[in-house]
Protein backbone atom coordinates (compact mmCIF):
# COMPACT_ATOMS: atom_id res chain seq x y z
CA UNK A 1 0.00 0.00 0.00
CA UNK A 2 1.14 3.46 -0.91
CA UNK A 3 1.60 5.90 2.08
CA UNK A 4 -0.81 8.44 2.97
CA UNK A 5 1.35 10.68 5.03
CA UNK A 6 4.75 9.54 4.29
CA UNK A 7 4.56 9.63 0.76
CA UNK A 8 8.07 11.12 0.41
CA UNK A 9 8.94 7.31 0.88
CA UNK A 10 6.90 6.23 -2.68
CA UNK A 11 7.95 9.55 -4.47
CA UNK A 12 11.40 11.32 -4.71
CA UNK A 13 11.60 14.97 -4.43
CA UNK A 14 8.10 15.64 -3.21
CA UNK A 15 9.40 17.67 -1.18
CA UNK A 16 9.81 20.24 -4.18
CA UNK A 17 6.99 22.22 -5.25
CA UNK A 18 6.48 21.46 -9.06
CA UNK A 19 7.08 17.82 -8.13
CA UNK A 20 4.15 17.72 -4.77
CA UNK A 21 1.54 19.63 -7.28
CA UNK A 22 2.07 17.22 -10.11
CA UNK A 23 0.98 14.44 -7.64
CA UNK A 24 -1.72 16.15 -6.77
CA UNK A 25 -0.49 18.78 -4.36
CA UNK A 26 -2.82 21.71 -3.81
CA UNK A 27 -6.02 20.65 -5.95
CA UNK A 28 -8.03 20.65 -2.62
CA UNK A 29 -6.60 23.50 -1.66
CA UNK A 30 -7.95 25.32 -4.71
CA UNK A 31 -10.76 23.84 -4.82
CA UNK A 32 -11.77 24.55 -0.48
CA UNK A 33 -11.09 27.78 -1.18
CA UNK A 34 -12.68 28.86 -4.78
CA UNK A 35 -15.82 25.92 -4.29
CA UNK A 36 -16.47 25.39 -1.20
CA UNK A 37 -17.28 27.20 2.21
CA UNK A 38 -15.39 27.12 5.53
CA UNK A 39 -18.09 25.36 7.78
CA UNK A 40 -18.13 22.56 3.96
CA UNK A 41 -14.06 22.12 5.14
CA UNK A 42 -15.03 20.88 8.33
CA UNK A 43 -18.19 18.98 7.61
CA UNK A 44 -15.92 16.82 5.58
CA UNK A 45 -13.42 16.24 7.84
CA UNK A 46 -15.95 16.05 10.63
CA UNK A 47 -17.04 12.80 8.71
CA UNK A 48 -13.94 11.44 8.23
CA UNK A 49 -13.73 10.48 11.82
CA UNK A 50 -10.13 12.25 11.92
CA UNK A 51 -9.02 12.73 15.55
CA UNK A 52 -5.85 14.50 16.72
CA UNK A 53 -2.49 12.48 16.35
CA UNK A 54 -0.58 14.78 19.45
CA UNK A 55 -1.81 12.17 21.94
CA UNK A 56 -5.11 13.09 23.16
CA UNK A 57 -7.25 11.52 20.15
CA UNK A 58 -9.53 14.63 20.29
CA UNK A 59 -12.12 14.46 16.76
CA UNK A 60 -10.65 17.35 14.82
CA UNK A 61 -13.70 18.15 13.09
CA UNK A 62 -15.68 18.88 16.21
CA UNK A 63 -12.59 20.66 17.58
CA UNK A 64 -12.90 23.10 14.48
CA UNK A 65 -16.51 23.53 15.30
CA UNK A 66 -16.12 24.74 18.57
CA UNK A 67 -14.32 27.73 16.93
CA UNK A 68 -15.96 31.17 18.65
CA UNK A 69 -17.34 33.46 15.98
CA UNK A 70 -18.34 36.42 17.79
CA UNK A 71 -14.63 36.94 18.51
CA UNK A 72 -11.98 38.02 15.71
CA UNK A 73 -9.42 37.66 14.38
CA UNK A 74 -9.09 33.87 14.24
CA UNK A 75 -5.54 32.10 14.36
CA UNK A 76 -4.47 28.50 13.74
CA UNK A 77 -1.50 26.85 14.99
CA UNK A 78 0.50 23.97 14.66
CA UNK A 79 1.91 21.85 16.84
CA UNK A 80 5.24 20.95 16.00
CA UNK A 81 7.13 21.02 19.19
CA UNK A 82 7.60 17.51 19.03
CA UNK A 83 9.04 16.32 22.32
CA UNK A 84 7.90 13.02 24.04
CA UNK A 85 10.32 10.49 24.52
CA UNK A 86 9.56 8.14 21.79
CA UNK A 87 8.06 10.57 18.80
CA UNK A 88 10.00 11.08 15.69
CA UNK A 89 7.26 10.83 13.47
CA UNK A 90 6.60 15.04 12.92
CA UNK A 91 10.17 15.61 12.25
CA UNK A 92 10.19 13.14 9.12
CA UNK A 93 7.06 14.34 8.05
CA UNK A 94 8.14 17.84 7.85
CA UNK A 95 11.29 16.89 6.29
CA UNK A 96 10.03 14.91 3.90
CA UNK A 97 6.21 15.65 3.09
CA UNK A 98 6.32 19.30 3.59
CA UNK A 99 3.87 21.15 1.19
CA UNK A 100 1.08 18.55 2.44
CA UNK A 101 1.62 19.31 5.82
CA UNK A 102 1.60 23.13 5.44
CA UNK A 103 -1.50 22.69 2.58
CA UNK A 104 -3.44 20.45 5.62
CA UNK A 105 -2.42 23.45 8.16
CA UNK A 106 -3.88 26.16 5.15
CA UNK A 107 -7.01 24.36 4.70
CA UNK A 108 -7.52 24.12 8.19
CA UNK A 109 -7.19 27.88 8.58
CA UNK A 110 -9.59 28.26 5.91
CA UNK A 111 -11.88 26.32 7.92
CA UNK A 112 -12.13 28.77 10.81
CA UNK A 113 -11.46 31.70 8.93
CA UNK A 114 -7.82 32.49 10.08
CA UNK A 115 -5.77 34.80 7.91
CA UNK A 116 -2.50 33.84 9.92
CA UNK A 117 -1.38 30.56 10.92
CA UNK A 118 1.46 30.04 12.85
CA UNK A 119 4.00 26.46 13.44
CA UNK A 120 5.45 26.68 16.70
CA UNK A 121 8.67 23.97 16.33
CA UNK A 122 10.66 22.79 19.16
CA UNK A 123 13.68 25.07 19.17
CA UNK A 124 15.89 21.78 17.94
CA UNK A 125 14.16 22.03 15.10
CA UNK A 126 16.38 24.46 13.88
CA UNK A 127 17.46 23.48 10.65
CA UNK A 128 13.61 22.39 9.60
CA UNK A 129 12.66 25.62 11.00
CA UNK A 130 14.47 27.24 7.85
CA UNK A 131 13.86 24.15 5.22
CA UNK A 132 10.02 25.47 6.05
CA UNK A 133 10.56 28.46 6.00
CA UNK A 134 11.86 28.34 2.22
CA UNK A 135 9.08 26.22 1.60
CA UNK A 136 6.58 28.85 3.01
CA UNK A 137 8.38 31.65 0.45
CA UNK A 138 7.48 29.13 -2.45
CA UNK A 139 4.13 28.53 -1.98
CA UNK A 140 4.08 32.37 -1.37
CA UNK A 141 5.65 33.11 -4.92
CA UNK A 142 3.13 30.11 -6.90
CA UNK A 143 0.06 32.06 -5.40
CA UNK A 144 -0.62 29.50 -2.84
CA UNK A 145 -0.44 32.13 -0.06
CA UNK A 146 -0.47 35.44 0.58
CA UNK A 147 -3.07 37.92 -0.40
CA UNK A 148 -6.50 37.13 -2.27
CA UNK A 149 -6.02 33.72 -3.02
CA UNK A 150 -6.97 31.91 -6.12
CA UNK A 151 -8.60 35.53 -6.63
CA UNK A 152 -10.77 35.22 -3.94
CA UNK A 153 -11.10 37.47 -0.89
CA UNK A 154 -9.23 34.94 1.08
CA UNK A 155 -5.55 35.72 2.36
CA UNK A 156 -3.62 33.52 4.21
CA UNK A 157 0.00 34.20 5.75
CA UNK A 158 1.95 31.33 7.69
CA UNK A 159 4.72 31.64 9.46
CA UNK A 160 7.42 29.51 11.69
CA UNK A 161 8.31 30.26 15.28
CA UNK A 162 10.96 28.41 16.96
CA UNK A 163 10.33 27.30 20.89
CA UNK A 164 13.40 26.98 23.07
CA UNK A 165 13.57 23.81 24.33
CA UNK A 166 10.75 23.16 27.02
CA UNK A 167 8.47 20.24 26.62
CA UNK A 168 6.14 21.61 28.09
CA UNK A 169 5.18 23.53 25.07
CA UNK A 170 3.46 20.83 23.61
CA UNK A 171 0.55 21.12 26.09
CA UNK A 172 -1.42 23.63 24.07
CA UNK A 173 -1.52 26.55 26.24
CA UNK A 174 1.48 26.58 27.64
CA UNK A 175 2.59 26.74 23.78
CA UNK A 176 0.54 29.98 23.36
CA UNK A 177 1.85 31.13 26.42
CA UNK A 178 5.08 30.26 24.90
CA UNK A 179 4.10 32.38 21.21
CA UNK A 180 2.67 34.92 22.98
CA UNK A 181 6.83 35.79 24.62
CA UNK A 182 6.17 34.28 27.91
CA UNK A 183 7.53 31.55 29.81
CA UNK A 184 6.08 28.19 28.87
CA UNK A 185 3.08 27.35 31.42
CA UNK A 186 -0.35 26.11 30.82
CA UNK A 187 -3.10 27.91 31.16
CA UNK A 188 -6.04 27.38 34.11
CA UNK A 189 -8.81 25.59 31.52
CA UNK A 190 -11.81 26.67 30.44
CA UNK A 191 -11.75 28.88 28.30
CA UNK A 192 -10.53 26.62 25.97
CA UNK A 193 -8.30 27.85 22.62
CA UNK A 194 -11.22 27.78 20.03
CA UNK A 195 -12.92 30.57 22.74
CA UNK A 196 -9.43 31.60 23.72
CA UNK A 197 -6.38 31.30 22.55
CA UNK A 198 -3.30 32.78 20.66
CA UNK A 199 -3.11 36.85 22.04
CA UNK A 200 -6.84 36.00 23.52
CA UNK A 201 -8.81 34.99 20.61
CA UNK A 202 -10.23 31.83 18.63
CA UNK A 203 -7.34 29.47 17.95
CA UNK A 204 -7.66 25.76 16.83
CA UNK A 205 -4.38 24.04 17.93
CA UNK A 206 -3.84 20.61 15.68
CA UNK A 207 -0.67 18.52 15.86
CA UNK A 208 1.50 18.26 12.45
CA UNK A 209 0.27 14.74 11.61
CA UNK A 210 -3.31 15.66 11.74
CA UNK A 211 -3.05 18.91 9.71
CA UNK A 212 -1.07 16.22 7.22
CA UNK A 213 -4.06 14.32 6.93
CA UNK A 214 -6.32 17.01 5.94
CA UNK A 215 -5.41 17.40 2.20
CA UNK A 216 -5.69 13.71 1.50
CA UNK A 217 -9.47 13.36 3.14
CA UNK A 218 -10.47 16.76 1.11
CA UNK A 219 -9.29 15.05 -2.01
CA UNK A 220 -10.18 11.33 -1.69
CA UNK A 221 -13.16 11.97 0.42
CA UNK A 222 -14.11 11.18 4.40
CA UNK A 223 -15.60 8.21 2.47
CA UNK A 224 -12.41 6.99 1.47
CA UNK A 225 -10.77 7.61 4.86
CA UNK A 226 -12.98 5.91 6.63
CA UNK A 227 -12.64 2.78 4.56
CA UNK A 228 -9.21 2.73 6.93
CA UNK A 229 -8.17 2.41 10.19
CA UNK A 230 -11.22 0.80 12.70
CA UNK A 231 -14.69 2.06 13.71
CA UNK A 232 -13.31 3.67 17.07
CA UNK A 233 -9.78 5.37 15.30
CA UNK A 234 -10.58 5.93 11.31
CA UNK A 235 -7.07 6.03 9.03
CA UNK A 236 -3.97 5.78 9.22
CA UNK A 237 -0.83 6.58 11.72
CA UNK A 238 2.05 7.04 12.08
CA UNK A 239 3.88 4.85 14.67
CA UNK A 240 7.08 5.79 15.90
CA UNK A 241 8.79 2.74 17.03
CA UNK A 242 11.80 2.90 19.13
CA UNK A 243 13.35 0.66 22.23
CA UNK A 244 14.87 -2.79 21.87
CA UNK A 245 13.12 -3.67 17.92
CA UNK A 246 15.94 -5.01 14.81
CA UNK A 247 14.23 -2.27 13.04
CA UNK A 248 13.02 1.07 14.94
CA UNK A 249 11.60 3.67 13.15
CA UNK A 250 8.58 5.29 11.55
CA UNK A 251 5.71 3.07 10.64
CA UNK A 252 2.85 4.56 8.75
CA UNK A 253 0.14 1.38 9.45
CA UNK A 254 -4.02 1.45 9.59
CA UNK A 255 -5.10 2.02 13.14
CA UNK A 256 -6.03 -1.43 14.55
CA UNK A 257 -2.73 -3.18 12.85
CA UNK A 258 -1.75 -5.68 16.36
CA UNK A 259 1.59 -4.58 18.27
CA UNK A 260 2.39 -7.85 16.91
CA UNK A 261 2.46 -6.97 13.12
CA UNK A 262 4.55 -3.62 13.95
CA UNK A 263 6.96 -5.14 15.79
CA UNK A 264 7.77 -8.49 14.00
CA UNK A 265 6.39 -7.94 10.48
CA UNK A 266 7.34 -4.34 9.77
CA UNK A 267 10.16 -3.61 12.33
CA UNK A 268 12.36 -7.67 11.97
CA UNK A 269 11.37 -8.15 15.68
CA UNK A 270 13.06 -7.68 18.94
CA UNK A 271 17.36 -7.30 19.02
CA UNK A 272 18.57 -10.82 20.08
CA UNK A 273 15.51 -12.56 19.59
CA UNK A 274 14.99 -11.46 22.86
CA UNK A 275 11.07 -11.68 24.55
CA UNK A 276 9.03 -8.79 25.10
CA UNK A 277 8.80 -7.59 28.59
CA UNK A 278 6.95 -4.32 28.29
CA UNK A 279 5.38 -2.26 26.28
CA UNK A 280 4.94 1.95 26.33
CA UNK A 281 2.51 2.70 23.60
CA UNK A 282 2.63 6.39 24.58
CA UNK A 283 6.15 7.40 25.47
CA UNK A 284 7.15 8.39 28.46
CA UNK A 285 4.21 9.24 29.27
CA UNK A 286 2.78 5.94 29.02
CA UNK A 287 1.27 3.31 31.18
CA UNK A 288 3.50 -0.07 31.18
CA UNK A 289 2.00 -2.81 29.67
CA UNK A 290 3.05 -6.28 30.49
CA UNK A 291 3.48 -8.03 27.32
CA UNK A 292 1.97 -11.81 26.76
CA UNK A 293 0.54 -13.18 23.21
CA UNK A 294 -2.44 -11.37 23.77
CA UNK A 295 -1.24 -8.32 24.24
CA UNK A 296 1.18 -8.68 21.29
CA UNK A 297 -2.39 -9.66 19.34
CA UNK A 298 -4.25 -6.70 20.45
CA UNK A 299 -5.15 -3.90 17.47
CA UNK A 300 -3.63 -0.75 18.16
CA UNK A 301 -6.57 1.82 18.21
CA UNK A 302 -7.58 4.28 20.99
CA UNK A 303 -10.41 2.21 22.50
CA UNK A 304 -8.90 -1.34 22.37
CA UNK A 305 -5.37 -0.39 23.94
CA UNK A 306 -7.17 1.96 26.58
CA UNK A 307 -8.27 -2.10 27.59
CA UNK A 308 -5.21 -3.52 28.39
CA UNK A 309 -4.68 -0.18 31.21
CA UNK A 310 -2.87 2.40 28.98
CA UNK A 311 -3.23 4.90 25.99
CA UNK A 312 -2.13 4.80 22.83
CA UNK A 313 -1.43 8.77 22.91
CA UNK A 314 0.65 9.56 20.20
CA UNK A 315 1.59 6.20 18.64
CA UNK A 316 5.13 6.43 20.21
CA UNK A 317 5.75 2.97 20.86
CA UNK A 318 9.02 1.74 23.14
CA UNK A 319 9.53 -1.95 23.49
CA UNK A 320 11.16 -3.02 26.66
CA UNK A 321 13.02 -6.64 26.50
CA UNK A 322 13.31 -9.16 29.54
CA UNK A 323 16.90 -7.34 29.94
CA UNK A 324 15.54 -4.13 31.09
CA UNK A 325 14.85 -3.59 34.73
CA UNK A 326 11.35 -1.60 34.98
CA UNK A 327 13.03 0.73 38.14
CA UNK A 328 15.65 1.70 35.70
CA UNK A 329 12.88 2.86 33.44
CA UNK A 330 11.21 4.98 35.71
CA UNK A 331 13.94 6.63 37.25
CA UNK A 332 14.73 7.70 33.49
CA UNK A 333 11.28 8.79 32.53
CA UNK A 334 10.83 10.38 36.16
CA UNK A 335 14.45 12.24 35.59
CA UNK A 336 13.30 13.82 32.05
CA UNK A 337 9.46 14.99 34.10
CA UNK A 338 11.10 16.39 36.71
CA UNK A 339 13.23 18.31 34.47
CA UNK A 340 10.42 19.53 32.58
CA UNK A 341 7.92 20.41 34.97
CA UNK A 342 7.00 24.12 33.99
CA UNK A 343 6.79 24.53 38.35
CA UNK A 344 3.64 26.56 37.90
CA UNK A 345 1.36 23.95 39.81
CA UNK A 346 2.44 22.28 43.42
CA UNK A 347 1.90 18.78 42.66
CA UNK A 348 3.85 18.13 39.64
CA UNK A 349 7.04 20.65 40.99
CA UNK A 350 6.90 18.46 44.01
CA UNK A 351 5.88 15.74 43.38
CA UNK A 352 8.38 15.22 40.42
CA UNK A 353 11.31 16.61 42.96
CA UNK A 354 10.75 13.91 45.74
CA UNK A 355 9.71 11.01 42.99
CA UNK A 356 13.67 11.46 41.32
CA UNK A 357 14.87 11.25 45.06
CA UNK A 358 12.80 8.29 45.38
CA UNK A 359 13.79 6.65 42.18
CA UNK A 360 17.04 7.10 42.22
CA UNK A 361 17.52 6.05 45.84
CA UNK A 362 15.98 2.74 44.55
CA UNK A 363 17.77 2.76 41.32
CA UNK A 364 20.82 2.67 42.87
CA UNK A 365 20.62 -0.34 45.02
CA UNK A 366 20.03 2.12 48.24
CA UNK A 367 16.24 2.32 48.71
CA UNK A 368 14.14 0.13 50.98
CA UNK A 369 10.33 -1.11 50.62
CA UNK A 370 9.08 1.42 52.63
CA UNK A 371 10.98 4.03 49.61
CA UNK A 372 8.57 2.00 47.16
CA UNK A 373 5.69 2.04 48.79
CA UNK A 374 6.36 5.98 49.41
CA UNK A 375 7.05 6.49 45.70
CA UNK A 376 4.12 4.73 44.64
CA UNK A 377 1.99 6.99 47.64
CA UNK A 378 3.71 10.11 45.90
CA UNK A 379 2.49 9.36 42.24
CA UNK A 380 -0.96 8.56 43.53
CA UNK A 381 -1.59 11.38 45.33
CA UNK A 382 -0.80 13.96 42.22
CA UNK A 383 -3.29 11.85 39.98
CA UNK A 384 -5.72 14.15 38.96
CA UNK A 385 -4.66 17.07 40.89
CA UNK A 386 -2.14 18.57 38.42
CA UNK A 387 -3.38 21.33 36.01
CA UNK A 388 -2.34 19.61 32.77
CA UNK A 389 -1.39 16.48 31.34
CA UNK A 390 2.60 16.45 32.16
CA UNK A 391 2.16 16.21 35.93
CA UNK A 392 -0.64 13.32 35.54
CA UNK A 393 1.10 11.55 33.13
CA UNK A 394 4.48 11.63 34.94
CA UNK A 395 3.01 9.30 37.33
CA UNK A 396 1.58 6.43 35.10
CA UNK A 397 5.11 4.52 34.05
CA UNK A 398 5.74 4.78 38.04
CA UNK A 399 2.38 3.28 39.05
CA UNK A 400 1.71 0.75 36.56
CA UNK A 401 5.76 -0.29 36.89
CA UNK A 402 5.31 -0.62 40.41
CA UNK A 403 1.62 -2.06 40.32
CA UNK A 404 2.53 -4.60 37.34
CA UNK A 405 6.11 -5.25 37.99
CA UNK A 406 6.67 -6.24 41.65
CA UNK A 407 9.06 -8.56 41.74
CA UNK A 408 11.79 -5.67 39.44
CA UNK A 409 11.33 -3.47 42.85
CA UNK A 410 11.64 -6.43 44.97
CA UNK A 411 15.00 -7.00 43.78
CA UNK A 412 16.25 -3.45 43.52
CA UNK A 413 15.45 -2.90 47.13
CA UNK A 414 17.68 -6.22 48.19
CA UNK A 415 20.36 -5.80 45.88
CA UNK B 1 25.02 48.00 20.26
CA UNK B 2 21.79 47.47 20.31
CA UNK B 3 20.30 44.49 17.97
CA UNK B 4 18.52 47.02 15.59
CA UNK B 5 21.42 48.93 14.70
CA UNK B 6 23.60 45.39 14.49
CA UNK B 7 20.99 43.25 12.82
CA UNK B 8 18.56 45.68 11.11
CA UNK B 9 17.72 43.34 8.40
CA UNK B 10 16.91 40.45 10.98
CA UNK B 11 15.07 42.40 13.67
CA UNK B 12 12.66 43.78 11.19
CA UNK B 13 12.07 40.34 9.47
CA UNK B 14 11.05 39.06 13.34
CA UNK B 15 9.03 41.87 14.61
CA UNK B 16 7.22 41.32 11.15
CA UNK B 17 5.69 38.14 12.00
CA UNK B 18 3.85 39.20 14.99
CA UNK B 19 0.62 42.02 14.90
CA UNK B 20 2.10 45.46 15.90
CA UNK B 21 0.29 45.65 19.44
CA UNK B 22 1.83 41.82 20.21
CA UNK B 23 5.43 42.63 19.38
CA UNK B 24 6.61 41.01 22.79
CA UNK B 25 6.07 37.69 21.03
CA UNK B 26 9.36 38.73 19.22
CA UNK B 27 11.09 38.40 22.50
CA UNK B 28 12.23 34.43 21.88
CA UNK B 29 13.46 34.83 17.62
CA UNK B 30 15.33 37.88 19.04
CA UNK B 31 16.92 36.25 22.25
CA UNK B 32 18.66 33.66 19.66
CA UNK B 33 19.80 36.59 17.44
CA UNK B 34 21.69 37.95 20.56
CA UNK B 35 22.89 34.55 21.36
CA UNK B 36 24.40 34.24 18.29
CA UNK B 37 27.47 36.70 18.93
CA UNK B 38 28.75 35.02 21.92
CA UNK B 39 27.29 32.05 22.30
CA UNK B 40 25.13 33.60 25.78
CA UNK B 41 22.81 36.58 26.38
CA UNK B 42 24.42 39.24 27.95
CA UNK B 43 22.78 41.42 30.59
CA UNK B 44 23.05 44.16 28.00
CA UNK B 45 21.55 42.25 25.35
CA UNK B 46 18.39 41.53 27.74
CA UNK B 47 18.16 45.51 28.78
CA UNK B 48 18.20 46.27 24.86
CA UNK B 49 15.57 43.45 24.08
CA UNK B 50 13.52 44.46 26.64
CA UNK B 51 13.22 48.47 25.77
CA UNK B 52 12.41 47.28 22.56
CA UNK B 53 9.72 45.14 23.17
CA UNK B 54 8.40 47.33 26.26
CA UNK B 55 8.76 44.20 28.31
CA UNK B 56 11.15 44.65 32.12
CA UNK B 57 14.67 42.95 32.31
CA UNK B 58 13.30 40.25 34.47
CA UNK B 59 10.62 39.29 32.12
CA UNK B 60 13.20 38.63 29.71
CA UNK B 61 15.29 37.45 32.25
CA UNK B 62 13.15 34.94 33.30
CA UNK B 63 12.56 33.83 29.86
CA UNK B 64 16.41 33.12 29.24
CA UNK B 65 16.18 31.35 32.34
CA UNK B 66 13.23 29.13 31.79
CA UNK B 67 14.34 27.84 28.19
CA UNK B 68 17.35 25.43 28.09
CA UNK B 69 18.87 26.23 24.89
CA UNK B 70 18.81 30.04 26.27
CA UNK B 71 21.88 30.49 27.91
CA UNK B 72 23.90 32.91 30.19
CA UNK B 73 26.80 31.94 30.80
CA UNK B 74 29.80 31.63 28.68
CA UNK B 75 30.64 28.06 27.85
CA UNK B 76 32.73 26.31 24.96
CA UNK B 77 32.41 27.31 21.42
CA UNK B 78 30.23 24.31 20.19
CA UNK B 79 27.76 22.98 23.19
CA UNK B 80 27.71 19.49 22.03
CA UNK B 81 24.13 17.83 23.55
CA UNK B 82 24.01 14.02 24.35
CA UNK B 83 20.42 13.06 24.41
CA UNK B 84 20.26 10.24 27.18
CA UNK B 85 16.37 10.02 27.66
CA UNK B 86 14.68 6.64 28.15
CA UNK B 87 14.70 5.64 23.83
CA UNK B 88 18.47 6.42 23.48
CA UNK B 89 19.34 5.13 26.93
CA UNK B 90 18.41 1.48 25.12
CA UNK B 91 20.19 1.93 22.81
CA UNK B 92 23.31 2.71 24.24
CA UNK B 93 23.45 6.14 24.70
CA UNK B 94 24.99 6.55 28.53
CA UNK B 95 27.44 4.00 27.55
CA UNK B 96 28.46 6.12 24.28
CA UNK B 97 28.10 9.38 26.37
CA UNK B 98 30.20 7.94 29.41
CA UNK B 99 32.86 6.82 26.49
CA UNK B 100 33.21 9.81 25.11
CA UNK B 101 33.98 11.79 28.39
CA UNK B 102 36.43 9.02 28.74
CA UNK B 103 38.09 9.96 25.63
CA UNK B 104 37.84 13.83 25.60
CA UNK B 105 39.28 13.77 29.36
CA UNK B 106 36.10 15.65 30.60
CA UNK B 107 33.03 15.13 32.44
CA UNK B 108 29.54 16.10 31.64
CA UNK B 109 29.46 19.70 32.51
CA UNK B 110 32.37 20.41 32.00
CA UNK B 111 34.17 22.21 28.36
CA UNK B 112 37.55 21.08 26.36
CA UNK B 113 40.75 22.57 27.78
CA UNK B 114 40.80 24.78 23.73
CA UNK B 115 37.46 25.87 24.62
CA UNK B 116 36.39 24.68 21.84
CA UNK B 117 33.63 22.08 23.19
CA UNK B 118 31.11 21.67 26.20
CA UNK B 119 29.79 17.81 26.93
CA UNK B 120 26.14 17.83 28.22
CA UNK B 121 23.47 15.07 28.50
CA UNK B 122 20.08 16.48 27.82
CA UNK B 123 16.86 15.50 27.11
CA UNK B 124 14.81 13.93 24.29
CA UNK B 125 15.79 15.52 20.97
CA UNK B 126 12.70 13.30 18.99
CA UNK B 127 15.58 10.88 16.98
CA UNK B 128 15.06 7.96 19.25
CA UNK B 129 15.42 5.49 16.22
CA UNK B 130 19.10 6.93 15.77
CA UNK B 131 20.74 6.57 18.97
CA UNK B 132 23.27 7.36 20.09
CA UNK B 133 22.68 10.88 18.82
CA UNK B 134 23.42 14.69 20.16
CA UNK B 135 23.09 18.03 18.25
CA UNK B 136 25.96 20.69 18.49
CA UNK B 137 24.34 24.17 19.68
CA UNK B 138 27.02 26.74 18.24
CA UNK B 139 27.57 29.85 16.10
CA UNK B 140 26.02 28.16 12.82
CA UNK B 141 22.87 27.05 14.88
CA UNK B 142 21.81 23.63 15.80
CA UNK B 143 22.76 20.69 14.04
CA UNK B 144 21.88 17.06 14.53
CA UNK B 145 24.35 13.94 14.27
CA UNK B 146 22.82 10.96 14.46
CA UNK B 147 23.30 7.23 14.70
CA UNK B 148 26.82 8.07 16.40
CA UNK B 149 30.47 6.48 17.46
CA UNK B 150 32.72 7.55 19.83
CA UNK B 151 35.36 7.22 16.46
CA UNK B 152 32.61 9.32 14.67
CA UNK B 153 32.27 11.93 17.36
CA UNK B 154 35.81 12.24 17.59
CA UNK B 155 36.11 13.06 14.14
CA UNK B 156 33.45 15.52 14.22
CA UNK B 157 35.50 17.09 16.81
CA UNK B 158 39.14 17.20 14.77
CA UNK B 159 37.04 19.23 12.05
CA UNK B 160 35.53 21.36 14.23
CA UNK B 161 39.29 22.26 15.71
CA UNK B 162 40.88 22.62 12.42
CA UNK B 163 38.23 24.85 11.09
CA UNK B 164 39.01 27.04 14.40
CA UNK B 165 42.60 26.99 13.26
CA UNK B 166 41.70 28.44 9.84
Amino acid sequence: MSHVLLRHRDIPNINRLDVYKKNGGFAAWKKAVTKMQPNEVTGVVKDSGLRGRGGAGFPTGMKWSFIDNKNWPHYVVANADESEPGTFKDREIMEGNPFQFLEGLALGSYAVGANAAYVYLRGEFWELAAFLDEKIAEMEEAGYLGENLFGTEYSLKIYTHLGAGAYICGEETALLESLEGKRGQPRVRPPFPPSYGLYGKPTIINNVETFTNVPAILANGADWYKSMGTMDSAGVKVFSLSGRVRKPGNYELPFGTTFRQLIYEHAGGVQEGRPVKAIMPAGASSSLIVVDDKVLDTPMDYATVRTLGADLGSASVIVLDDTVDIDWVINKTIKFFKHESCGKCTPCREGNYWMKHLTSRIHSGNGSKDDVDLLLNVAKQMQGKCLCALGEFSTMAVVTGIERFPQDFKKAVKA
Amino acid sequence: MSLEKTHPKEVKQILSKYPLEHKRSAVMPLLYLAQREEGFITKSAMQDIAQMLEMTETEVASIVGFYTLYHDEKAGKYRMQVCTDLPCALRGADEFLNNLCGNLGIKVGETTPDGLVTLEAVMCLAACDKAPMFQTQGPDGIKYHELMTVDRTMELIDALKQAEEK
